[in-house]
Order: C-alpha cells, then structure tokens, then sequence
C-alpha cells in the first residue's frame, strides 16, 4: 500500500499539492481524477521514485521512498508510463521480459523461471497469441495490455499507471479498467490510475482519489460520490454532475 | 527465430575472414592468396611483398575491421540512447568535435611552437581526438536531456559541423604549409596512414570502448522503452549514460583520430543489423553490428582501392541509400 504524509509536490516555485496525508489501499483498484494540469502525473511520477517532491514523505509497503535503493524500488513499484512504446523490429515478449529486469543478470539472461513468469504475465492480459508480434504491429489497446503484462512481470505489489485508458475505443477502455480491477482483487495488488473517465472510475474502481487543488481526497468510491467533491470540481457553467446517475450531464 | 540468428552469424564472421583475405589481395601490387599464407606459415617469400603483407596490407586490414565494427557499435549505442535513428557518430557532430581537437592539435601545436616526436604526436592526436569528441557529446547529451525533439538534436549535430569546420578553416588561414599538408591529408580520411605502431594504441583503446559496450547491454534494452521505463526497472541513468558516452568517445574518437573522418557507417550499419536480424534486443544486435560494420569497412576499402578513391567517399555513397530508406519508411526503429 501506499501512504502519504504531509505530502507537497509540485513543480518549480508551484505547489499543486499541499499537505497530502492518505493511504492507497492494497487489493483495490483506485482512480486518482482530477482536471487537467492539477498534478496526477506529477504524483504518480513521484510516487514511481522518478519525479521529486517538495516535503512529506511517501511510504511504499511500510517504508519510506527516500530510503528505497533503485535496485529495491524496481521490485517494490512497476510504473506504466503514457510513453508509446512502438519499435520495429521489438517482440512483444522481449518487453514484457524486459519486466524481469530487476531479477535477471548483468547481460539480462532469461531462466526457466523468469519465462514461467513471462508467459503467465502475457496470459492475464490476454495477450499469449501476440507474444511473438513486434511492438509496431499493435492497435493502441494491445500496446497498452503489454505495458500492463511487463509491469506484472516485475512482479511488485504496487503498480501505477498513467492514464491507460486514453487512445482507446469505449470497450476498450471498459475491458482495460476490468482487468485492472480484477488483478488488483485477486492478486492483492495495490493498484492506482490516473484517468480522465469519470464514469469508469466510479463504475469499476473501489476508492477514488480526487485532486481539489491543492488538496487530494482519498475516499471509498461510495462514499466519494456522496461526499459532494465531485460535483464541486467536474460542474463548470456547460456541464454538472449528478450523484444519482453517476454521470455528467450538458446542463439544460 | 534463434536458428536463424545461429546462421547469419556464422555466415557474417565467414564474411569478414573472407572478405579480410580479400583485402589484403587487393592493391597497387599484385599480392596471392599463396604469398599470404606463406607469411603467415612463414614460408619462403619475397622479401619486399613480405614486407608490403605485414606492414601495409596487415594492418589497413585489421584497421578495416577494427573501425567498422568501433564506429558502427557507437553509432548502435547513440541511436538507442538519443531514441533517434539518425544518430550516428558523424551526423552528431562527434566526428566533428575529434576533428576539432585534431585541427588544434596539428594546425594549433605548431603555431605555439611546439612539436614532437612521431609516437608522442600520435598519442596527441588520439587524445585531441578523444577530447574534442567527449565535448561534444556532452553538449549533445546536455542539451537532448532539456529538449526531446529529435529534429532539434540533428540541427544542433549538423551546426556543431558547421562551426566546426569554420574554425578549422581559420586555423587553416593562419597555418604554415607543412602543418596544413598534414592536417588536409588526415580529413581525407585513410585507413592506409595507420603504422604497426599506432595500431599498439588504437587495439587497446577500441577493445575498451567494445568491451563497455557490451556491459551496457541490458541498460541499453531497458532504454528501449524511454527513460522513464528504464528508472523504474532500477536502471542507473546517470551511470549509464556516462559509460555510454565514454564508450562512444572512445570507439568514435580513435577511429576519427587515425582514420580522418568516416561517414554513414556509424549510422547506416546498426539499421542493417535490425533488418537483417529482425530484432530490436541488443545481445544480438551489438555483435550483429560488430560484424556488419567490419563487412562493411573492409569492402569500403576493397571498392576504394580498386578505385583509387578516399574510403569515406566509398562509406558516403554507399551509406547514403541506406539513410534515405530509414527516412523514407519513418519507422520508429529506436
């Protein structure tokens, strides 16, 4: 899991987040939503050890990220970036090999094992058929499941991942938020997403973590919904929210 | 898929063994496979092709193999580190910057009045080279941290050749005509001009730089997926990018200090490899361009003997095609 304490981040001389304490919870599947330029990738790029902050502390599985060696953060924390990954020539196991990273040698050399775990990595994400594809033949979606299938194969108890839904078809991004959701209940994994999908996140996600600059709320999904921070930050004079249906309407 | 990679290896070292008997056949004197292996078996033989075999042929050859194979595994490691695949030693300004360091080094030293011995002129000239190469790279490495626009880069590569070379023509200017002879005979660009004696420091210099090359392998695959991908694998950037660019300075710097500048090859043969091999994982893309790149050089010299021209006039029109089809098809290869 992941908690936070008085956590402020940023980026130059501005704050966006100030004064952050919360937890992510592991076994869950949490959106972190937010309009745009409020800082979720700041925070996740943070969280991931590869974005600085300003104070606080961030603890991964009860230790601090400061004192997280490069070597101990790789196998406690997988991140999938909004880089597009789509080199010719690239086969789609080789990146999710490339997740074994941490536990493989100086040259990088594969055991029976780390291709067990390969295998099963590209079977969760339904992607065992396109193992021997290269990485420019894919459709968004597919390029998306193998960054997913590479962080599994790092096999770390957390895993972020920035906005994974965006460049995808409607089931497509129903399909991907499913799947998140069901790692996270069965493998135990703390998961946490940045999103724009509104209705995704409150459909299929158990928490949400809403950035009201420069603050962050972490609440049950439920309870978020009622809590009327939503209606707060997504209703500005074309369009509102209403917590019954869960949606955003066009006001009439 | 690995049965494959099997054959075209051996096929590829078959090549170079071939091609490097080839070599060492062709030239202004008509030499035998026979006189050859005669020397080689210390056999009876002329004393004079004896002498041509060993002193001149020998070494142009194995110079052939070691600057192919140096160039084109730097330019490998630039195009993955810089995401760019038309990095290259060359296109980078890296041959530009040994230029440099070597303009200042035999236009310059003499201005100043200094001069010395030919074994110490040669250690001069690789450490002018290494310097003016790791300079500019720096700059590169700096600036493409701040801006990620591969276009802006090769700008940035092709300006640091402009200056370049107008400083190196007001040194020119200012030059005495000995100095000026010799530095205009070294950016034609020669594999022939390397003594048995200089090979003693170039052997060294680019079995360090492959020898690195080889332990940023992994680093490298993980860069494969950006910066960021590479930082949350437990990837050390900063090491990494340091031994890469130490590694470049020292394959792309020798080879520039004692062969004048060689275009293309740096950036056309790793292209080669990935085609020819259908693979992106540098475990088999470092030897493939190793050996690619020696193929390459040794029928560059081949072709440029039997034509009488500079070799990196053969590497340019050769390489040229091999550029404008990367560009042609766009793909991102790195």
């Amino acid at each position: 899991m992941i908690r936070f304490t008085n956590l402020s981040l940023g980026y130059g001389d501005r704050t966006l987040i100030d004064n952050l304490t919360g937890e992510v919870a592991a076994g869950a599947l949490t959106a972190l939503v937010g309009r745009n330029g409020t800082g979720k990738s700041t925070l996740l790029r943070a969280i991931a050890g590869i974005g600085d902050y300003f104070g606080g502390s961030i603890e991964l599985c009860g230790r601090d990220l400061r004192s997280l060696s490069a070597a101990d953060l790789a196998t406690t924390i997988a991140f999938v970036t909004t880089d597009k990954v789509r080199i010719a020539n690239l086969r789609c196991r080789d990146v999710v090999g490339l997740g074994r990273a941490p536990y493989t040698n100086w040259i990088g050399r594969m055991q029976a094992q780390d291709e067990d775990i390969v295998n099963e990595a590209l079977a969760s994400v339904g992607m065992s058929d396109y193992a021997d594809k290269t990485m420019d033949q894919m459709s968004d979606g597919e390029c998306q499941r193998i960054m997913i299938a590479r962080a599994l194969a790092q096999q770390t108890p957390i895993i972020l991942l920035d906005e994974p839904t965006a460049f995808l078809d409607m089931p497509n991004r129903y399909e991907l938020c499913s799947l998140l959701s069901r790692l996270a209940h069965d493998e135990k994994k703390c998961i946490l997403f940045s999103t724009h999908e509104l209705d995704i996140a409150l459909e299929l996600c158990d928490a949400v973590a809403l950035i009201s600059p420069p603050q962050v709320h972490i609440l049950p999904t439920d309870e978020m919904i009622r809590s009327g921070h939503i209606e707060r930050l997504f209703t500005n004079g074309v369009v509102e929210f209403n917590p019954a249906t869960k949606t955003v309407k066009v006001k009439g | 898929m690995r049965k494959n990679s099997t054959i075209l290896f051996t096929l590829l070292a078959l090549c170079v063994v071939v091609l490097f008997a080839a070599d060492m056949c062709v030239g202004s004197v008509d030499i035998t496979l026979r006189d050859i292996w005669a020397v080689i078996t210390g056999g009876e033989c002329d004393p004079i092709t004896t002498k041509i075999i060993i002193d001149i042929r020998l070494t142009k050859a194995l110079m052939a193999i070691l600057a192919g194979a140096a160039l084109s595994v730097s330019g490998l490691q630039m195009q993955t580190l810089f995401r760019n695949p038309l990095a290259g030693p060359y296109v980078l300004g890296v041959s530009s910057g040994a230029s440099l360091g070597v303009a200042l080094f035999i236009l310059g030293a003499p201005l100043l009045g200094l001069g010395g011995s030919s074994l110490l002129s040669s250690f001069g000239v690789a450490g002018a080279a290494w310097i003016g190469a790791a300079a500019v790279l720096a700059m590169v490495a700096a600036v493409s941290r701040r801006i990620k626009d591969i276009m802006v880069i090769l700008i940035l590569g092709m300006m640091v050749g402009s200056a370049v070379s107008a400083i190196v023509q007001v040194l020119q200017y200012m030059s005495h005509e000995e100095a000026l002879k010799s530095f205009v005979v070294w950016t034609m660009g020669s594999l022939g001009d390397v003594s048995t004696t200089q090979l003693l420091l170039i052997v060294p210099a680019v079995v360090a730089g492959l020898t690195i090359a080889v332990a940023v392998i992994k680093p490298l695959n993980l860069l494969l997926l950006g910066e960021p991908y590479a930082r949350t694998m437990g990837l050390n950037i900063g090491r990494t990018r340091m031994l890469i660019l130490l590694s470049t300075t020292l394959l792309a710097g020798t080879v520039t200090a004692f062969c004048g500048p060689i275009g293309f090859i740096g950036l056309a043969i790793p292209h080669l490899a990935r085609t020819m091999f259908h693979n992106a994982d540098h475990r088999i893309l470092m030897p493939a361009t190793a050996l690619l790149g020696a193929v390459a050089l040794l029928i560059c010299d081949i072709v440029s003997k039997l034509l009488t021209l500079p070799v990196n006039t053969i590497t340019a029109l050769l390489g040229i095609p091999i550029v404008i089809w990367v560009v042609v098809r766009n793909k991102n290869i790195v």
